[in-house]
């Protein structure tokens, strides 16, 4: 038999011919007569002071710690949902444990104070 | 003033942030000059005058009457309340009495452009925190106030309707009716804008206890209008330093403690309830008159000058008015309520998020026309 | 459902008719398998593009209703119903503005970043039992993750821009990805935990009886709460905040750059509310007594659960950052949590 995989390799290659073509077919029949106007960044109107590529103070670094450690999380979580129904009670306490230490993390973030976006 | 390699304590950089005069939000061409740290205001810096057009000056170059047309342009949104700060001002020069009639017409029809006021507020004000509906509900109901007026004066937007010594125009003959039903449509429209808008949860969330000014705030920058009596100040010069008749009628001055925004805005729709009740009262006390006083064809007040405040639908809209004795004013100064309000956007900014910053502008009710003058 | 009325009879038909053709000319299975795949993917392309040109035209419907207008009347004749087409027809046209100080290569390649991964999402969805790209045995977590490539390519445009609002639109997007994902992901969690296959053929199967919006109607609220944060509509539309940041990640696209942003999120709209459809509302399963094919039923569902995420977005104003990311860690997350708490305490008891 075939890989299954190979259909999303031939959807990908499917789906990028598109929007490619979709490109492509843009670039063709569009045209094109720039300025230095209509290329000067949008900024309200007003010359832009300073550029967008600065040092941001984004805020949210902890989140996105914490949002990688989760998504790790949850992919452990998704192979053992789909055997839960078979392991039962050993694997739900185990599962408990593993996340009560997560949430209890989580919860410690929360009471720290680091969950707010300041 | 721009330093752009201002640091924060944790070493990120600043960003300055032109919001404005191009913004969606802006309420016209207000330019916001924002330093961001992150998505915090670091300070703001409001720069006005996108649309001056000089209009003190040229007040001097023109007729009394002419400068009745010409204050339409002030604050676009409430012309008629502008028309009648005017004609006072002209009125207390000349020394004219006006007909009881033109005295109920000018306040219906200043009561009727707060209405109109007050509703674009609630549609801005929720455009502005992201809830595109409201105003179309908001411009529905316009729409009808702009009917009646487009039936008395022709027009839709600069009325002209005031002046000096009464009213262009004499009721058509259904108005009364028509306005009664207004009314009764407003009123049941405005248990609409509390289900869809005032009791939402995160409509709420985002206007209550943001940008709030506090009562010492309010005096210092002398702020004026709904802003004020939503921080706890009550003070309406209808009531309070009382112009033309607006002593017979009976109305509550709502005034809120906390003065955010969700306060700036509740105080409106209270409001908005209120001048529904002035206008029936109106139209109760309306009798068959005349509508002008005996004036000169050519208005030439004596020499002397006169201050007149009223209360806008934005705040203390008051004119102080110069005469030499020519046709053409001496001087012409206007109290532009937006245009004070505004300052304490400088104060009130910093430390909120750019969000907060159209939440605040848009609950402090500016008008840019009146502002730049 | 034994007897099949559906539009898999014709595909089934099709596909054995191939393979036998490629048999009789010995070519080993493979080469049908591609042809097979490959006109699949055509067919769900066009169906895609049609979806999405009629959503558009639907939301401005909906929402001119909603709001007491009219909405598009013209072009087309009835109900304006060609507006769409003639809009993306424009946008091919238009002129495509990089502005000087971009990242150029970057701010070409978003629009494709972002409209790719909306399609390939596609791929696992069964619209009929055999009406499927391919069954895929990870099937709803490979549309997780490629719905969640999309913000990658929100940051790039934003960042690629050198604008600040785009830049601001960017880095929002990040973070409400960072605080919407992982509910989304846990509330389907509790429903691969009661079927025991990720395939999605197999949760459907397994709500013959009961659907699943009801029997885990905790895991359908997260799930469409975080999947309309996730597809960036109000009240969770920040990135594109326009009453704040102008137009948000997108302020500097122009043309059909700016058309595959806007596709793209009407595509993750659709899948969205597909996946909705199908994992809580028992996709293509309808009720015996009334034979359509199953297509028609996952679409209708489909639908529904689009226009009520249509309802939301012209009802609710917009969530402020700060407590869009409060919203996401301190609700939905520890209620996702309950959840799948409380789904594998029933499990054990009631095995």
């Amino acid at each position: 038999m075939v890989n299954e995989y190979l259909a999303v390799f031939i959807f990908l290659v499917i789906a990028l011919g598109f929007t490619v073509a979709g490109l492509v077919t843009a670039f063709l029949v569009r045209n094109s007569n720039p300025n230095a106007e209509k290329e000067s960044t949008y900024e309200c109107g007003e010359e832009p002071v300073g550029g967008a590529w600065i040092q941001f103070n984004m805020r949210y670094y902890l989140f996105a710690i914490l949002f990688v450690i989760f998504d790790v999380e949850i992919i452990f979580l998704y192979p053992w949902a789909v055997v839960f129904k078979d392991l039962g009670l050993f694997a739900f306490v185990e599962m408990v444990l593993f996340l009560g230490i997560l949430v209890l993390g989580l919860a410690y973030c929360w009471k720290k104070g680091h969950l707010r976006w300041e | 003033m721009i330093d752009n390699k201002l640091k924060d304590k944790d070493g990120f950089e600043t960003m300055y942030l032109n919001m404005g005069p191009q913004h969606p939000s802006t309420h016209g061409v207000l330019r916001l000059g924002l330093v961001l740290d992150g998505e915090v205001i670091v300070s703001a810096e409001p720069d006005i005058g996108y649309l001056h057009r000089g209009m003190e000056k040229l007040a001097e170059h023109r007729t009394y009457q002419a400068n009745i047309a010409m204050s339409d342009r002030f604050d676009y949104v409430t012309s008629m309340n502008n028309n009648f700060v005017v004609a006072l001002a002209i009125e207390k020069l000349l020394g004219v009495e006006i007909p009881k009639r033109a005295h109920y017409l000018r306040i219906l029809m200043a009561e009727l452009n707060r209405v109109v006021n007050h509703i674009l507020l609630f549609g801005f004000f929720a455009m502005d925190l992201g809830a595109t509906t409201a105003l179309i509900f908001g411009f529905r109901e316009r729409e009808e106030v702009l009917d009646l007026f487009e039936s008395v004066t022709g027009a839709r937007l600069t009325y002209n309707y005031f002046r000096v010594g009464g009213v262009a125009r004499d009721l058509p003959e259904d108005f009364i009716q028509k306005t009664g039903a207004f009314i009764k449509l407003m009123r049941k429209r405005i248990k609409d804008y509390d289900d869809l808008v005032t009791n939402n949860v995160i409509f709420r969330d985002r206007s209550v206890g943001i940008g709030k000014i506090s009562k010492e705030d309010i005096l210092a920058y002398s702020l004026s209008g709904p802003v004020m009596r939503a921080s706890g100040i009550k003070y309406d010069i209808r009531k309070d330093d009382t112009y033309s008749v607006y002593k017979e009628f009976d109305f509550n001055i709502p005034t809120r403690e906390d003065g955010d925004c969700f306060d700036r805005y509740l105080l409106r729709m209270l409001e908005l309830r209120e001048s529904l009740k002035i206008i029936e009262q109106v139209l109760v006390k309306l009798e068959p008159g005349e509508i002008m006083a005996k004036v000169p064809k050519v208005i030439k007040p004596p020499a002397g000058e006169a201050y007149i405040r009223t209360e806008s639908p934005k705040g203390e809209l008051s004119v102080y008015l110069v005469s030499d004795g020519t046709v053409n004013p001496y001087r012409f100064h206007l109290r532009a309520p937006s245009f004070i309000n505004l300052q304490i956007l400088q104060k009130i900014l910093p430390g909120v998020k750019v969000a907060d910053v159209i939440a605040i502008l848009g609950s402090i009710d500016i008008v840019l026309g009146e502002v730049d003058r | 459902m034994n007897v099949s009325y559906g539009l898999e009879n014709i595909w089934l038909w099709f596909t054995a008719l191939l393979e036998k053709l490629f048999g009789w000319f010995g070519l080993p299975y493979i080469f049908a398998y591609t042809i097979e795949k490959i006109i699949f993917a055509a067919a769900l392309l066009a169906f895609i593009s049609i979806s999405v040109l009629f959503l558009i035209w639907m939301e401005r419907k909906v929402s001119a209703h909603i709001q007491s207008r009219l909405g598009p009347m013209h072009v087309g004749g009835w109900h304006g119903w060609a507006q769409t087409i003639a809009d993306m027809v424009k946008l091919l046209f238009k002129e495509d503005i990089i502005p000087a100080k971009a990242d150029k290569w970057v701010h070409r390649i978003a629009p494709i970043v972002v409209f790719v991964p909306s399609l390939m999402a596609f791929l696992v969805i069964p619209f009929e039992k055999n009406l499927i790209g391919q069954d895929l045995n990870v099937g709803i977590l490979l549309i997780f993750a490629f719905s969640s490539l999309a913000v990658l390519a929100i940051i790039m445009g934003g960042w690629a821009s050198n604008n600040k609002y785009t830049l601001i639109g960017g880095i929002r997007s990040a973070a409400q990805m960072v605080s919407y994902e992982i509910p989304l992901v846990l509330s389907v969690l509790s429903v691969v935990m009661m079927v025991g296959s990720l395939k999605l053929n197999d949760i459907v199967e397994a709500q013959s009886r009961v659907w699943f919006v009801f029997s885990q109607p905790l895991a359908f609220m997260l799930y469409i709460i975080a999947g309309t944060a996730e597809v960036n509509r109000t009240p969770f539309d920040l990135p594109e905040a326009e009453s704040e940041i102008v137009s948000g990640y997108n302020t500097e696209y122009s043309g059909l750059k700016y058309g595959f942003f806007m596709l793209s999120e009407f595509t993750n709209m659709l899948i969205v509310s597909l996946v909705a459809a199908t994992v809580f509302m028992g996709g293509w399963l309808g009720p015996k007594w009334l034979p359509l094919p199953g297509i028609i039923w996952l679409l209708l569902k489909t639908y529904l659960i689009v226009f009520v995420l249509m309802w939301v977005r012209w009802t609710f104003p917009r969530l402020r950052v700060d407590r869009l990311m409060d919203f996401g860690w301190k609700i939905l997350i520890p209620l996702a949590f309950i959840n799948i708490f409380i789904t594998g305490l029933f499990m054990v008891i009631f095995k």
